[in-house]
């Protein structure tokens, strides 16, 4: 692979975001027609810019690599974070944007009236993001390693300065019709390729051959290829993790709040669901391919199969081009859901954990944009750091540990919080924290150094069969325990929730008294 | 280290002070509440700590609010007794010391033979009573418990004095309720006026905005609406003012889309609107241009109105913010009082202007913020 023409393809890709972050807000939009100005964002915008944002590293070079090295088993990946998106649709779209709240932590205050249920989701909200921001820096250290040679640490360490200074410079922000961009481009960039290689090349035959004979275990499901152990167990949890984590990542529930109204958060999700099928057909053609065209890359890990295909097939400047593509493609991933991560990490550290602090010990001295750029720099020093300590992971594996995470505390939180009228403060507390220490010990495991073979490799590897429940039946039992402590709104919480915004309701009490309480904070400081 | 560091604590009597400090300021914060049974029973325990006594009561006039220390069937003899104990002192406002005759319930094992009941008392009236139980009374436990009652009733006074705060925010916030200057509705039916034989459909259709615009203007129910409704209600506000300045009102809008959905107190844009046609268009014969402003930022919209008119003196608008000036910019003293009512001290109006140099008018709105929901 030509290094010049990829690395120019990746600075393009990189110029093109620092630019539209930096200039994208002086051209935006400016029009004298009230119509034009505020129409809300369409579903379909929507849509595309939350499937942008969501397809990440592991999406994009992670499904792949898995597909090569162990088999049919890993396609369960690319359904599952496809199907995330059905259970959001089903179970918590439309009532999470009726609630109004902008992040996790807001929904967690705004149903359970309580500090400390939001401070906990403030924590699990920054456990869950760097998790999920540990492989993007991988993927990113990978892509630079294939097209230049050099080690990781480089190309985690652009895409990390790269991402803060954008979104600290105030870029990138929650631009819808970037993001939407972004997909678009991801799909080229992943697409291209596999379509030239389809076209050009005449022998679909002697890849269906490959399948055949000594790989035969390879295509087969459960086959234990690529030496899994409880294949079974392990495709079952991975589901779980999969279907139910995708509503409890921080940077998805952020991009809902542009819905106008419930309803249109449910016709986004059935949009983001189109989409997502769409990108989700062509990493395991780039794996079937990579199973002919380079079988050595079994050995290393398989996650730089579609970085490498373009150039197996086609030596030379074809090849060098294709690849050249895929490369910027990959790395508009890791910038995109970067940023979006960061964004939505960042926003909580400023709003929960920074301003505050920073209010009490500068004397209120201070400008609220400084404390948003301080709280990204945290957020992305954190998971870089944890980059360079931990090992390679493989992409995807430690993404499904961020989405068992999120499956194992915010799902609950979320699902019995929006079903459940008797669910009490202290069960939801105390689910976020079963759940969260279970499933980020195991994590910490797997990070470390997971056990070898067996029962104990399966379950702390794919921990959300055992976490997820564990921390449903927390929250149950705690709550059938504790029913003084059911938050005294429930009611009018599930009437703001469930009513249609269409519908004329008494959707709480009289605002006076509402905002009462608010009202007395600015007399206390004075 | 850590011993070298006790010995700053002092000498066996600072100790005694520092602790009897620190109970009571545990017992504090319930008392603030109010003399209710749950902030009282909490408060209780605290109280008798800092008394050392068997057990004691808080009772007014109609009954135990508060009961804490000996339990079981002592607790439940003497608790029914405790109401006729206080009576005369809540009566009189009189400390009373009760001997055994008066409390002792017969059992011998009993640890509450004595009482010593003294007044809650706040602006001069008694309000409840503390009644502390104990083998024998002592002078110093008489003391002892006048002073804690009289503290408590510094504390309950405290909590009186909250309440009638929070009333009269209430009642200010009730004063705050959004308004439309009545100056526009005189000048939007003039200019309709104007139209009714030149252009009656023109005037006709004036007619509806404007009784759309008063419709949203003066609705009773939620005191807070989307900024794209507000944006609606904006616009029909232009229509109408572009009806009497013609061509010589020029705006535009520059909204981030992902902003819409933000919810906002209703009539905060229109009344900065207002003031921007008002300084930027009023005086003068040239054009005005107004620019409208919503942005995204992360986790609060900033929405800024700007005219490039006469401006005006900072003072100016300084005594207009704080409610000094009732004259010209009624319409921001009111707006930046609401902001801040809402959202806290941190939220209010900022206004960039100098004269001859225009006026941009700037204020942000959390996107999520504990209690406000927008209403149809």
């Amino acid at each position: 692979m030509s290094p010049a023409i990829s690395l120019t393809a990746i600075g393009l890709v990189v110029v093109a975001t620092i630019g539209i972050g930096l200039f994208g807000l002086r051209i935006s939009r400016t029009t004298s027609d009230f119509y034009v100005a505020s129409r809300a964002v369409s579903p379909r915008w929507n849509a595309s810019a939350i499937s942008g944002e969501y397809l990440s590293a592991a999406s994009f070079l992670g499904v792949a690599g898995l597909v090569l090295v162990n088999g049919a088993d890993m396609l369960w990946f690319s359904v599952g974070y496809t199907v995330g998106y059905l259970m959001l649709l089903v179970l918590v779209a439309a009532p999470l944007r009726r609630s109004g709240a902008y992040t996790l932590p807001d929904f967690a205050e705004t149903r359970f009236e309580s500090p400390v249920v939001r401070r906990i989701c403030a924590g699990l909200v920054v456990g869950i993001g760097t998790l999920y921001l540990l492989p993007q820096l991988h993927g990113a250290g990978l892509a630079v390693q294939t097209v230049t040679g050099a080690p990781p640490q480089v190309g985690a360490m652009i895409v990390a300065v790269i991402v803060v200074i954008n979104v600290a410079a105030g870029g990138m922000r929650s631009i819808t019709f970037v993001q939407a961009f972004q997909y678009w481009l991801k799909l080229t960039a992943l697409a291209t390729p596999i379509f030239v290689i389809l076209l050009v090349w005449h022998q679909p035959v002697g890849v269906l051959d490959s399948l055949h004979g000594a790989a035969a275990e390879w295509a087969e499901p459960l086959s234990r290829a690529g030496g899994r152990d409880h294949p079974l167990y392990a495709t079952y949890s991975l589901l779980l993790a999969l279907c139910f984590g995708t509503m409890g990542l921080p940077h998805v529930l952020v991009r809902f709040y542009t819905n106008p109204d419930g309803r249109a958060a449910r016709r986004t999700t059935v949009v983001v669901l189109a989409l997502l099928g769409l990108f989700y057909l062509f990493p395991p053609m780039y794996a079937v391919l990579g199973r002919t065209f380079a079988p050595d890359l079994v050995g290393t890990g398989g996650d730089t199969v579609v970085l490498e295909l373009p150039g197996r097939v086609f030596p030379g400047t074809a090849g060098d081009l294709l690849g050249a593509l895929v490369a910027a493609g990959a790395f508009a991933a890791f910038l995109s859901t970067s940023s979006g991560l960061t964004v939505a990490i960042a926003g909580v550290i400023d709003q929960d954990l920074l301003r505050s602090r920073l209010h009490r010990w500068t004397g209120g001295d201070y400008v609220a944009v400084n404390s948003f750029r301080i709280a990204a720099l945290i957020a992305m020093i954190v998971p870089y750091l944890a980059f360079t300590v931990t090992g390679a992971l493989s992409l995807a594996d430690t993404v499904g540990l961020a989405f068992a995470l999120a499956a194992s505390t915010f799902c609950p939180l979320l699902v019995l919080g929006i079903w459940w009228r008797r669910m009490s403060t202290t069960g939801a507390a105390a689910g976020l924290v079963v759940g969260g220490i279970a499933a980020s010990a195991a994590a910490l495991v797997n990070v470390s150094g997971a056990p070898q073979g067996g029962w104990p490799r399966a379950l702390v590897g794919q921990p959300a069969a055992w976490t997820m429940p564990l921390a449903f039946l927390t929250v149950i039992v705690v709550s059938k325990l504790t029913p003084d402590r059911i938050p005294a709104g429930t009611a009018r919480s599930m009437v703001r929730l469930h009513t249609p915004e269409a519908v004329d309701v008494d959707r709480g009490p009289a605002p006076l008294t509402n905002r009462s309480t608010s009202a007395a904070r600015p007399a206390r400081h004075a | 280290m850590f011993a070298r560091r006790r010995k700053h604590f002092g000498t066996p009597a600072d100790k005694a002070t520092y602790a009897t400090l620190h109970t009571a300021s545990l017992a504090s914060p319930h008392l603030r509440e109010g003399l209710t049974p749950a902030a009282a029973g909490k408060a209780s325990r605290h109280l008798r700590d800092l008394l050392g006594t068997a057990a004691i009561a808080i009772c007014d006039s109609s009954g135990v609010l508060a009961w804490d220390g000996v339990g079981g069937p002592y607790e439940s003899n003497h608790r029914r007794d405790a109401k006729d104990l206080a009576a005369t002192t809540l009566r009189s406002g009189r400390t009373a010391v009760l001997g055994a005759h008066d409390v002792a319930c017969g059992d011998p094992q009993c640890p509450i033979r004595t009482a010593v009941v003294a007044p809650i008392v706040t602006e001069e009236r008694v309000v409840a009573v503390l009644v502390a139980y104990s083998n024998n009374t002592s002078a110093a436990l008489v003391r002892a418990t006048e002073e804690v009652a009289r503290w408590v009733s510094g504390q309950v006074e405290l909590a009186e004095l909250n309440k009638e705060r929070t009333r009269a925010m209430e009642a200010e916030l009730r004063a705050l309720r959004a308004q439309i200057s009545p100056h526009f509705i005189y000048n939007a039916l003039a200019a309709i006026a104007s139209f009714v034989r030149t252009d009656p459909e023109r005037a006709r259709e004036l007619l509806l905005e404007f009784a759309d615009f008063s419709r949203y203007a003066l609705r009773r129910g939620g005191e807070f609406t989307t900024l794209a409704d507000e944006l609606r209600n904006v616009e029909r506000y232009l229509v109408l003012e572009q009806a009497r300045f013609g061509d010589r009102l020029k705006v535009s809008l520059q909204i981030a889309p992902e902003v819409l959905p933000v919810v906002i107190p209703f009539l905060v844009v229109q009344p900065l609107v207002e003031n921007a046609v008002r300084h930027g268009l009023e005086g003068t014969t040239g054009v005005g241009n107004i620019t409208i402003r919503a942005r995204d930022q992360i986790n609060e919209a900033e929405i800024s109105v700007e005219d490039d008119g006469a401006g005006s003196d900072p003072e100016v608008i300084r005594a207009a913010l704080s409610g000094e000036s009732g004259s010209d910019s009624v319409g921001l003293g009111n707006v930046d009082a609401r902001l801040r009512q809402v959202y806290g001290d941190t939220y209010g109006l900022v206004v960039e202007t100098a004269v001859d140099a225009g006026t941009k008018v700037t204020f942000r709105i959390p996107k999520y913020s504990s209690g406000v929901h927008a209403s149809p």
